[in-house]
C-alpha cells in the first residue's frame, strides 16, 4: 500500500458526502498527492478500491489533470508562472535566476533530489507578480534576495 | 490560521465609502472567523430570506437589482436563476465557480481567503432561490488556502445552523461540499466544470441542454462565480433599487478590477461599474501610473480573453457596454497594463501558448488551431517569420471563431486579432527584420 489508513479513511470520507462516489475522484488525487507528492498506477488502484469506482476512470480522469505530477519529482516542486502577467514582471528572467541558482534547467531536479524546476500556467496570482508555488505555498511580490531567502530556507528545513 | 494573498485591495476606501462592500472588511484579519462576520452583519441576509421571502420573491429581487454575472459572461444573475424549471421532480444544484483562472484574475482568491463566509452566505442565498438542497464550491486546485478557509468557514456555519437540517426552524435543509480542481483553466468554463465534478476529464458539454435544465448528474444546476454570489447578500439586505443606484444605468452595482502588469500598484480594487479605465491605472489611490517611469503600450481590459485597447482608447468606463464599444470587453474585471516595452509577438505568443495547452482537444478548429498560432507566431517570435505569416495567423484565427463547442476557441484568437489590427507595423516589422522592434527583457 503506498496511500496511509489515514489518506484512504480521509479519501472515503469525502466520497461518502457526494451524491455520487466518482465525483470524489479529484479529491481523492488531490488527498493522494498531499501524501505522496506524485500520482502512479498504483495509487489509481487505491483509490478505486477505496471509493469503488473502476481504476481505469481514475486514471482517465487522473492524466487530464496537468496540476499532479505523474513522475517523482525533487522534494520541492518549485513551479514559477510563466504567464502575462507574471511575464511583464520578470517571469523569464526569475525562471532564468532559479537555473543559475540550482543548475539545472527547466524541467530537470537537482543532484540531490531536493528541487525540481518547472514553469506553470497563471496561478490566480497575477497582481502580486512574479510569483512560483513550492509544494502547495505560493511565493509572491518575488524579488532576488527573496528567492534566495526561500532556497535557503528550504535548504536548512530539509 | 489565517492566512490571505498579499495583495492590494481599497478596502481603506470601501469602508468608508458606503456605496463600496465588497471589499469592506476584506483587511480585518478576524473577518473569516463567523463571530466577526455576524458582528459585520453577516447571515442576517440569510436569516431574512429563510424567515420571510419565498424563492421566486428573492430571485424577483435579485433580478430587479440588475446584477450580471461576474464569472466573464456578464450573463444577468437572476434571470439565470429563473430559468430552473420549478416543477421538475430532480434535485437541483449550485455551484460556486472558484475556478480563478483566466490570466490576470485574482479576485475571487481574495473573497475566499479573507471574506469566506460572505460566499457561503451569498451561495446559501441563491441555492434557497432555486430550491437547491446540496451546494458546492468548485475551487481550483492551486487554492489550497482557500480551500482551507472555505472549508474552515464551512464548519463554523454548521456549527452555527446556518447550513444543515431544518435550517433556524424554516424547514429547509441544505448541505455544502467544499470541491477542489486540478489545475485546469477549461474547468472555469461551466459545461467542463460539471464533467469534472462529476469525476470526468474536464472536457466542455455541448449545448443545449443548458446546465439550468440538465447539469451536474443531468439535473438542472446553476453555475455563478464567487463574486456573483458574494454580492447577492448585500442586495437582499439593501434592496434592489440600492444596488441599482450603483453603477452605470445599464451595467448596474460595483466590481471588482485585478490590476496587474506594468503599473505602480498592481492589486484588487473594487469600484462602481462606470469607472474610468484611466482613472484606474494612473489614479495614485488605484495603479498610481506606469511603472519605471515608461509610457503605456496596450492595455487588457478584461482578462488575457479580451482584446487590447491601445492608449488613445483607455479614456473608457469600465462597464460592460462602454468596454464593447470600445471594441473590447468587461470579461473578468482583470486589467493587464503593458508599457512600451513590451514586443507585441512576445506578448502574442504568451497567450497563445497559454490557450495551445489549455485546449481541452474536444473540437478540431480549437485543438488544432491554437496548436498552429502557438507554432506561427513562435516562429515570428524566434525571427523565422516568413512573408504571408500575419496573414496566416488572420486566417487561422478566422476558422476558429465562432466554430467551437466552447468560448475558448474564441478567447484564444481574440486578443491576437486585437494584437494583429492594432499594431500590424511592428508584426510585420519583426518578420522582415527577424527580431523584434522592442525588446522584452524585463527584470524581477
Ligand atoms: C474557458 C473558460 C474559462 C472560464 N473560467 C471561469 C472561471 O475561472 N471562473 C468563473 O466564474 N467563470 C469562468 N468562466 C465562465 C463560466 O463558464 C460561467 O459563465 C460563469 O461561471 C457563470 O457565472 P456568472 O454568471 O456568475 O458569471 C469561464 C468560461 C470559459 C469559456
Ligand atoms: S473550444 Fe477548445 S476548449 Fe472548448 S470544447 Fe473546443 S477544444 Fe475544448
Ligand atoms: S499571470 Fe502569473 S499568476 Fe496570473
Amino acid at each position: 500500500m503506498i496511500l496511509t489508513p489515514e489518506s484512504i479513511q480521509l479519501i472515503r470520507e469525502k466520497a461518502a458526502r457526494y451524491p455520487r462516489a466518482k465525483s470524489a475522484i479529484l479529491p481523492a488525487l488531490t488527498i493522494a498527492y498531499r501524501q505522496v507528492g506524485h500520482l502512479s498506477n498504483e495509487i489509481y488502484e487505491e483509490i478505486s478500491e477505496a471509493i469503488g469506482v473502476p481504476a481505469l476512470e481514475v486514471a482517465e480522469a487522473a492524466t487530464f489533470y496537468t496540476m499532479f505530477p505523474k513522475q517523482p519529482t525533487g522534494k520541492y516542486l518549485i513551479q514559477v508562472c510563466h504567464n502575462i502577467s507574471c511575464s511583464l514582471l520578470g517571469a523569464d528572467s526569475l525562471i532564468k535566476y532559479l537555473e543559475d541558482k540550482l543548475d539545472i534547467k527547466k524541467g530537470e531536479t537537482t543532484a540531490d533530489n531536493l528541487f525540481t524546476l518547472i514553469s506553470v500556467e497563471c496561478l490566480g496570482s497575477c497582481a502580486t507578480a512574479p510569483m512560483m508555488q513550492i509544494n502547495h505555498d505560493y511565493y509572491e511580490n518575488l524579488t532576488p534576495e527573496k528567492v534566495d531567502e526561500i532556497l535557503e530556507r528550504l535548504r536548512k528545513e530539509s | 490560521m489565517t492566512f490571505y494573498s498579499p495583495v492590494i485591495t481599497n478596502a481603506r476606501e470601501a469602508e468608508s465609502n458606503e456605496k463600496l462592500h465588497l471589499f469592506r472588511y476584506v483587511e480585518d484579519p478576524d473577518q473569516p472567523r463567523i463571530d466577526t462576520f455576524e458582528a459585520h452583519g453577516g447571515y442576517v441576509a440569510w436569516k431574512k430570506v429563510l424567515s420571510s421571502m419565498s424563492p421566486s420573491e428573492v430571485i424577483d429581487e435579485v433580478k430587479a437589482s440588475g446584477i450580471r454575472g461576474r464569472g466573464g459572461a456578464g450573463f444577468p444573475t437572476g434571470v439565470k436563476w429563473s430559468f430552473v424549471p420549478k416543477d421538475s421532480p430532480k434535485p437541483k444544484y449550485l455551484i460556486c465557480n472558484a475556478d480563478e483562472s483566466e490570466p490576470g484574475t485574482c479576485k475571487d482568491r481574495v473573497l475566499m481567503e479573507r471574506d469566506p463566509h460572505s460566499v457561503i452566505e451569498g451561495m446559501a442565498i441563491a441555492s434557497y432561490a432555486i430550491g437547491c438542497h446540496l451546494m458546492f464550491i468548485y475551487i481550483r486546485g492551486e487554492f489550497g488556502h482557500s480551500a482551507v478557509m472555505m472549508e474552515k468557514a464551512m464548519n463554523e456555519a454548521y456549527a452555527k445552523g446556518h447550513l444543515g437540517k431544518n435550517i433556524h426552524g424554516s424547514g429547509y435543509d441544505l448541505d455544502m461540499i467544499v470541491h477542489t480542481g486540478g489545475g485546469a483553466y477549461i474547468c472555469g468554463e461551466e459545461t467542463a466544470l460539471l464533467n469534472s465534478l462529476e469525476g470526468e476529464r474536464g472536457m466542455s458539454r455541448i449545448r443545449p441542454p443548458f446546465p439550468a435544465i440538465a447539469g451536474l448528474y443531468a439535473c438542472p444546476t446553476i453555475v455563478n462565480n464567487v463574486e456573483s454570489l458574494a454580492t447577492v447578500p448585500f442586495v437582499i439586505n439593501r434592496g434592489a433599487d440600492w444596488y441599482k443606484s450603483l453603477g452605470t444605468e445599464k451595467s448596474p452595482g460595483t466590481k471588482i478590477f485585478s490590476l496587474s502588469g506594468h503599473v505602480n500598484r498592481p492589486g484588487n480594487y473594487e469600484v462602481e461599474l462606470g469607472f474610468s479605465l484611466k482613472k484606474l491605472i494612473y489614479d495614485p489611490e488605484y495603479g498610481n501610473g506606469i511603472s519605471g517611469g515608461r509610457k503605456l503600450k496596450g492595455v487588457i481590459p478584461g482578462g488575457s480573453s479580451t482584446p487590447f485597447l491601445t492608449p488613445e482608447m483607455i479614456d473608457v468606463g469600465l462597464d460592460y457596454e462602454s468596454l464593447q464599444e470600445a471594441g473590447s470587453m468587461l470579461g473578468s474585471g482583470a486589467v493587464i497594463v503593458f508599457n512600451e516595452d513590451t514586443c507585441i509577438v512576445w506578448a502574442s505568443l504568451k497567450l497563445s501558448h497559454f490557450y495551445r495547452h489549455e485546449s481541452c482537444g474536444k473540437c478540431t478548429p480549437c485543438r488544432e488551431g491554437t496548436g498552429w498560432l502557438e507554432k506561427i507566431i513562435g516562429r515570428i517570435e524566434a525571427g523565422q517569420g516568413r512573408p504571408g505569416d500575419v496573414e496566416r495567423i488572420e486566417e487561422i484565427c478566422g476558422n476558429i471563431l465562432g466554430r467551437t463547442v466552447c468560448p475558448l476557441g474564441d478567447a484564444a484568437v481574440m486578443p491576437i486579432q486585437s494584437a494583429i489590427k492594432h499594431w500590424r507595423d511592428e508584426w510585420q516589422y519583426h518578420i522582415e527584420n527577424k527580431k523584434c522592434l522592442v525588446k522584452s527583457e524585463f527584470g524581477f
